[in-house]
């Protein structure tokens, strides 16, 4: 016989979104169902690094989100600690030449002014901060807010915590709308779960979960391949990236683009990530792509040349068009709040966007202001009739 | 000179030989690329020259089969039709754009850290299997190893891995393992089989199809009757005991329900425990260039083609069966890529021998894996604080938590809940472990790096960067 559940809210996506979501809602008081059609961590959640960074977003609402967000992971981090491998190990940006440095400093002027703790550091400070960069560098910035988590673990663990029911294996296939249009819930291949409120937090797949509620969101897949080395003891410190990063970040092309971030971890391997490329959701391993990681990270750690790579995997970021996330009430369908579209920043952002979503479902005014994520901003004249 | 096509074979075994002379004999340039510092794989490893054997076909059968093998390979290197290169580590079979050839990186040097790229129109996996071992409590002692370690060992060594051995596990490699062991002096103290080989006669037509596996069977238990080895079947190993390494193994009866008989424990002192659980095949190469599985296997058709255009594959990679079906098979397949490389439809009736011996050898051991199946109960012994993966040193404990904590459903969710099959073996070793103990399907994961890889190898991938053996080397 199919289940049928009741509860306040459904979360549809047990990545960490979902469960962040899951966790502040729960908190709020509210009852909550997380429905996911694989396991826990089993999307983009599970192909990530656990980037949690202020330091690659300019001055604007992204920026805000990830201030709010970095807040609140530090406080998560008293809580799970090290079982979701927290380590606030700040971030160094650097720069190869001066011209890069000059406009690094510009840049980070701009984010130091909007809140973003900031430190510039010439040549040699850069290489006290990390011993085994490549000569030669101008300088660079150190940004002490950069942490990292690993986000299988911190996704597990907020599900637990928020004490959600967790659905598993189980796939949305219909939300569940009132004569009026307003949502009462999801139907699944395995019943269904009735609840005023659904919150849409499934990453690339979120504009398949919209266009079951009949609203457009127009999400798409940006693949990147992140590299895992051996096992080493630690001798990358911070999160380590060149300038040229950020620019990749905010690009607009569809083009591959490396310009890797490199960092070790609790565990020991060094994580060489990711590229940004946008060929749909192709899984088939691409040597070049791959070539290319190997490339910038050597280039940045010249030891790394003789240090093996075990093992490499393929994620899908979940990115619209404006490269701003979907977070808030859908207007268009009462009850219907969305949260994805974060692209490669989800796991830093989650925290922040779950706050904020808990806020909203209990009609409080938010923290931010949700204007620059509004799910209906791309074409408003889209919805389709329940 | 006309450009004749060109294959690449990996892997030297009994398939990799077997096809790489068909497709020479029939004109096709063959680079016959392996791990191994001699051809001849797992099945014929040879003792190194400089051991200098004198009587090496003690440790083998089948001893004319290779000799005739080894002739032909010698005959083709010799008249430039087939190009050898041994300690050549593969990591990556790539299709390159343009022209559909394919490039096989490899590693080479003492230490595995420079590479070499071999580009060919077409490409055989002949990679061969790797073993499996089940966990139980202690089998990370030392003097526990694996029943193909200790054969590699006596065969490509000369050296046995202890003076008393218990064989153990499950499967029709413990057999020629303990009978090795026995003739080369060890005392074997045990054999200890799971399964009931006597189960292989209720499948009668496997046994019909391939009377000669029977008197195989039956010289081996011959030597072993010689040699006093006592042979314990439906019996296990649940615990192996040391403080610094092995010194005795408990082992017990099972039960029809497949677990241990309540009371029917007993120890056996020994220095060595020699243990295996069946064999899984090599399949990264075939994965990450696309080729369609049938669960573990790699699928291919009638000529041993994969759904992949320009891949073959042959052997223990398209499902586990011993070095007589490797040889039909790589037979098959190195004269269907002649006919095809040629342009032309491949004739069966020409390998139609071979193709006959296929199709009995391949209904033998679907009637093997039946019958050596690990005894259901071996998740039990696999107690809480046994280690199921021992590059990152997780237990039994962790995974059943991850699954009743966590609601971890799957291999992948597992891994990266717990760390099991993120290190070194990449799930190779412990694969079939974590699954059993997390009640989880055995699915493969993808490892587009069959090996691993340097850095600064995988930076220097590229046309101008890497020595490619060029088409020169050959002629």
């Amino acid at each position: 016989m199919a289940k049928r559940l009741t509860c306040d809210v459904v979360v549809v996506g047990a990545g960490m979104v979902g469960a962040a979501c899951a966790l502040y809602a729960a908190r709020a008081g509210l009852d909550v169902v997380v429905v996911d059609r694989g396991p826990v961590a089993g999307g983009t959640t599970g192909a990530g690094e656990g980037n949690l960074l202020v330091s690659d977003k300019e001055r604007g609402p992204e920026l805000e989100l990830a201030l709010l967000s970095a807040r609140l992971w530090a406080e998560l981090a008293e809580e799970f600690g090290s079982a979701v491998e927290y380590e606030p190990k700040g971030g160094v940006v650097v720069a190869a030449t001066t011209e890069a440095l000059a406009s690094l400093k510009d840049f980070a002027a701009a984010q130091h002014a909007a809140g973003v703790m900031t430190e510039v550091v010439d040549a040699d400070q850069v290489r006290s901060l990390e011993p085994h960069l490549a000569p030669g560098l101008a300088g660079g910035v150190l940004y002490s807010q950069d942490a990292q988590v690993m986000p299988a673990l911190a996704a597990a663990h907020l599900v637990r915590a928020s004490g959600a029911r967790l659905c598993t294996g189980r796939t949305v296939t219909g939300v569940l709308r009132t004569a009026e249009g307003a949502v009462r819930g999801v139907r699944t291949d395995d019943g269904e779960i009735h609840a005023p409120a659904v919150i849409n937090a499934a990453g690339t797949w979120g504009g398949d979960v919209a266009a079951l509620a009949g609203a457009h969101l127009p999400v798409l897949p940006r693949r990147g391949f992140v590299l895992v080395t051996e096992p080493l003891p630690r001798l990358v410190r911070h999160k380590v990236y060149a300038a040229d990063y950020v620019a990749d970040v905010a690009s607009d092309s569809a083009a591959l683009q490396t310009s890797p971030v490199v960092e070790g971890t609790a565990a020991g391997p060094v994580l060489i990530g990711a590229s940004r490329e946008r060929v749909g959701f192709d899984r088939s391993f691409s040597l070049p792509v791959v070539r290319s990681l190997a490339l910038g990270a050597t280039r940045l750690f010249p030891f790394l040349e003789r240090v093996r790579a075990l093992r490499t995997y393929v994620g899908f970021r979940p990115y619209l068009p404006d490269h701003l996330p979907a977070i808030g009430p859908d207007p268009r369908v009462p009850g219907l709040f969305h949260a994805c579209g974060h692209e490669g920043a989800g796991i830093g952002l989650a925290t922040g966007t779950g706050h904020l979503i808990a806020q909203a479902l209990g009609g409080k005014t938010t923290d931010l202001d949700l204007t620059a994520f509004r799910p209906d901003r791309f074409s408003g004249d889209e919805v389709n009739s329940p | 000179m006309a450009e004749r096509p060109h294959l690449a074979v990996i892997g030297a075994g009994p398939a990799g030989l077997a096809a790489s002379l068909a497709a020479a004999v029939h004109g096709v340039r063959v680079t016959l690329v392996d791990a191994g510092t001699e051809a001849g794989g797992q099945f014929y490893r040879q003792p190194a020259a400089a051991l200098g054997a004198r009587r090496p076909q003690t440790l083998h059968h089948q001893w004319r089969t290779w000799e005739r093998l080894r002739t032909g390979l010698d005959g083709q290197i010799a008249a430039g039709r087939i190009r050898h290169l041994p300690d050549h580590h593969v990591w990556c079979v790539e299709r390159e754009s343009g022209d559909g050839g394919f490039g096989v990186h490899a590693l080479v040097g003492p230490m595995q850290d420079d590479g070499v790229v071999v580009r060919a129109d077409a490409v055989l996996v002949a990679t061969g299997g790797h073993e499996t071992v089940l966990p139980f409590p202690g089998w990370t002692l030392p003097g526990v190893v694996t029943a193909g370690g200790a054969q590699a060992m006596l065969k490509g060594g000369l050296v046995l891995p202890g003076r008393t051995v218990v064989v153990a596990g499950t499967g029709p490699l413990l057999l020629p393992v303990a009978t090795g062991l026995a003739t080369a002096g060890a005392h074997v103290a045990a054999l200890v089989e799971s399964a009931d080989p006597r189960a292989l006669l209720r499948h009668s037509s496997a046994l019909a199809a391939q009377p000669g596996k029977l008197t195989e069977g039956a010289r081996y238990t011959a030597r072993l009757l010689r040699h006093r080895v006592r042979a314990l079947v439906r019996h296990t190993v649940v615990e192996a005991h040391g403080t610094d390494r092995l010194e005795s193994v408990t082992v017990a009866a099972l039960g029809t329900d497949g677990r241990v008989r309540p009371g029917s424990e007993r120890r056996i002192p020994c220095d060595t425990l020699a243990v295996g659980h069946g064999m899984l095949p090599h399949t990264d190469l075939a994965e990450t260039l696309g080729c369609a599985l049938d669960g573990t296997d790699v699928r291919v058709d009638d000529e041993q083609r994969t759904d992949v255009p320009g891949v073959w594959a042959a052997g223990e990679a398209t499902g586990i069966g011993g070095a007589a079906l490797a040889l039909a098979e790589g037979h098959i397949a190195g004269r269907s890529i002649a006919a095809r490389l040629h342009g032309s439809a491949p004739d069966p009736r020409t390998w139609a021998a071979a193709a006959r011996a296929r199709t009995r050898l391949r209904t033998f051991f679907a009637a093997v894996d039946a019958v050596f199946a690990p005894p259901v109960g071996w998740v039990e012994q696999a107690t809480d604080d046994t280690v199921v993966c021992r590059c990152e040193e997780v237990t039994a404990g962790e995974v059943r938590s991850a699954v009743g904590g966590f609601g971890a459903g799957d291999l992948r969710t597992v891994k990266l809940l717990t760390r099991a099959g993120m290190g070194w073996c990449q799930g190779r070793m412990c694969g079939p472990a974590v699954a059993g103990v997390s009640g989880c399907t055995l699915t493969t994961p993808r490892r587009p790096l069959a090996r691993p890889v340097p850095l600064g190898v995988l930076a220097g991938v590229s046309e101008e960067g890497l020595p490619a053996l060029s088409e020169e080397d050959l002629e």
